[in-house]
């Protein structure tokens, strides 16, 4: 969807990371939802490098 | 006693962390408290306040761990992780119900028609989450910073190819179809479109709009990276060019602080050729080529808005750097201040919460007063060069330096409240702040610096002294904590309170001259 296409149509929005973002947006009534986000392979950084790798597959 | 607990695979944002550490800092018998996960940034903390213990030795960034030195007279380490379950468990309640998928992929299932993401992850791991986003065809607002220059070239590399927005890295502000994003104010609908290279600049602009009884159609930030050689603008043209063919947007503002030649010249050639006027505001940069554009440039933030404001109206466009009230009401206002100064007052203390507001004061004051800072207009007025509190001091506080281990100070407003206790003193003339509202900011920013005022006062008294207090308001009065309320706030406690930061900085600016500063 191209840039003008998004202004036409109303925001949904995924969040990732701070929930506050999350709140307020739901404050306002945003369609929205948060994703309940982890740091791939327990925070770590080879592993999730792997992991990342064998995603792009 | 020094203690600590480690949760194997809890994962809660730095934000609810930090804002629940303070929390348990205040209880009785706590002398240092820190909640975090365990990566090296956090545990680096640890150590720095000599907390470090045999527990943290096998903390992984996917586990969280309470650290606390306290007087186990007063309070245990039970009733410290009992103090951190009953906080999480509060807001877990006020969330309960909401479905929340482990994966940006099943967000996207779940969700059907999801048309942003807005990410805000630790920095090393955003960059792919941001890629996900983009091939699946979203838009990406991205407020997380510490993402690698290359990382970021290549997602607006996608995003271009896609014609879709990449907005960020570090990116804070943006109002997508009348949504504030992250740090933003709640401003009229209209037909003003803005692309913002820098937050809080984005910010003064739109609120100053909707104060002048216009508003905004969209407002697209970039990152402040984004006209740097090494990105060449790709954000702010694929912006300019949604907002050219955009059919509800009538004027254009760009702001940013001064691009790199070469994308200047990218963007001032896109400009030449647009059939809307266009207002730039490049920070203090040069204005020939703007001109020589067929836009307008800007002296100051408000004066974007002022100008944005008169070309939609068909209004007579003209430098505004003067003041909304009558000159007498100004020298009045001078004169009051200056003489409620002792002689041996001399100095500028601007503790600023908003990074381009500072600019904005450091780069008017600079003109005719030595002003040392963290953000400095020449490196031989770096903060470290003056020592002590002997000068003119404009701060930026919310620059990494400040913000290790704590919010940003437009979140919690811990930072200022400490530096007026430890850089206001006898010598301090004239305090300047911004107190930014709006979505994103702390609840009541405005009494966090009226009880930071009052109390620097009341040490005053001891040495028969007083302050001027001057400060602007970016906010709109349909901002969740309310323009009118922040500014009668203010007001009680005695503050000076000007229509925009550029006023407020000139008055400053009088003040200083009055008293010889």
């Amino acid at each position: 969807m191209s840039v003008n296409e998004l202004f036409k149509q109303d925001l949904k929005v995924i969040n990732m990371g701070l929930e506050s973002f999350y709140e307020e947006l739901r404050s306002q009534d945003v369609d929205t939802i948060h994703v309940d986000w982890k740091p791939a392979a327990g925070g770590d950084k080879k592993m999730a490098s792997l992991l990342g790798r064998l995603k792009g597959l | 006693m020094i203690q600590s607990i480690v949760r194997k695979n809890a994962y809660y944002d730095s934000v609810t962390l930090m804002l629940i550490s303070r929390e348990m800092k205040s209880i009785e018998g706590v002398e240092e408290v820190l909640v975090g996960m365990g990566t090296e940034l956090n545990l680096d903390l640890v150590r720095n306040l000599k907390m470090f213990d045999a527990n943290l030795e096998d903390v992984t960034p996917n586990d969280l761990f309470i650290a606390a030195k306290f007087n186990d007279e007063l309070v245990t380490m039970e009733q410290l992780v009992n103090s951190f379950d009953e906080q999480i468990n509060r807001k877990k309640e006020a969330s309960a119900g909401d479905y929340r998928p482990p994966t940006l992929r099943s967000a996207i299932d779940h969700l059907g028609g999801a048309n942003l993401v807005q990410i805000s992850i630790p920095g090393q791991y955003a960059a792919e989450e941001a890629e996900t986003a983009l091939k699946a065809g979203l838009h990406v607002m991205m407020f997380s910073d510490n993402v690698s220059i290359k990382d970021e070239l290549r997602l607006k590399q996608v995003a271009v190819e896609k014609g879709l927005l990449m907005m960020g890295p570090d990116c804070g502000t943006a109002i997508i179809n009348g949504v504030p994003l992250c740090f933003a104010n709640v401003v009229s609908k209209g037909r003003i479109g803005l692309v913002g290279a820098s937050g809080t600049g984005t910010q003064e602009i739109t609120v100053r709009i909707d104060q002048l009884g216009e508003g905004l159609s969209q407002v697209i930030g970039t990152g402040g990276r984004d006209l740097r050689e090494e990105i060449g603008g790709l954000m702010m043209i694929q912006g300019i060019e949604a907002l050219l063919k955009d059919p509800e947007t009538d004027v254009i503002v760009l702001v940013s602080k001064p691009p790199h030649p070469t994308v200047e010249k990218k963007i001032v050639d896109l400009v030449k050729q647009a059939d809307k006027p266009v207002v730039i505001d490049f920070i203090g940069g040069d204005a020939a080529s703007i001109i020589a554009a067929g836009a307008t440039p800007c002296v100051s933030l408000e004066d974007a808005a002022r100008k944005a404001v008169a070309l939609l109206r068909g209004e007579k466009v003209e430098d505004f750097d003067g003041f909304d009230a009558p000159e007498e009401e100004i020298e009045k206002l001078v004169s009051d201040a200056a003489s409620t100064l002792a002689a041996d007052q001399k100095y500028l203390r601007a503790l600023y919460t908003g990074g381009t507001l500072a600019d904005e004061a450091i780069k008017y004051l600079g003109e005719n007063y030595p002003i040392y800072s963290n953000i400095p207009l020449t490196p031989d007025r770096a903060l470290a060069n003056l020592g002590g509190l002997e000068g003119h001091i404009c701060l930026d506080l919310g620059e990494d330096e400040f913000t290790r281990g704590r919010p940003h100070p437009m979140i919690d407003p811990l930072t200022r409240t400490e530096f007026f206790k430890t850089h206001v003193d006898g010598s301090t003339a004239v305090v300047l702040v911004d107190v930014v509202i709006g979505y994103g900011s702390h609840e009541d920013p405005a009494g966090a610096v009226a009880e930071s005022v009052n109390a620097a006062r009341e040490r005053l008294l001891a040495e028969n002294k007083d302050l001027v207090v001057v400060a602007s308001v970016t906010g709109t009065d349909k901002d969740p904590q309310d323009l009118a309320q922040s500014i009668t706030t203010l007001e009680r406690a005695g503050i000076i309170v000007m229509p925009s930061n550029a006023q407020a900085v000139r008055l400053v600016g009088r003040i200083m001259d009055k008293i010889g500063a």
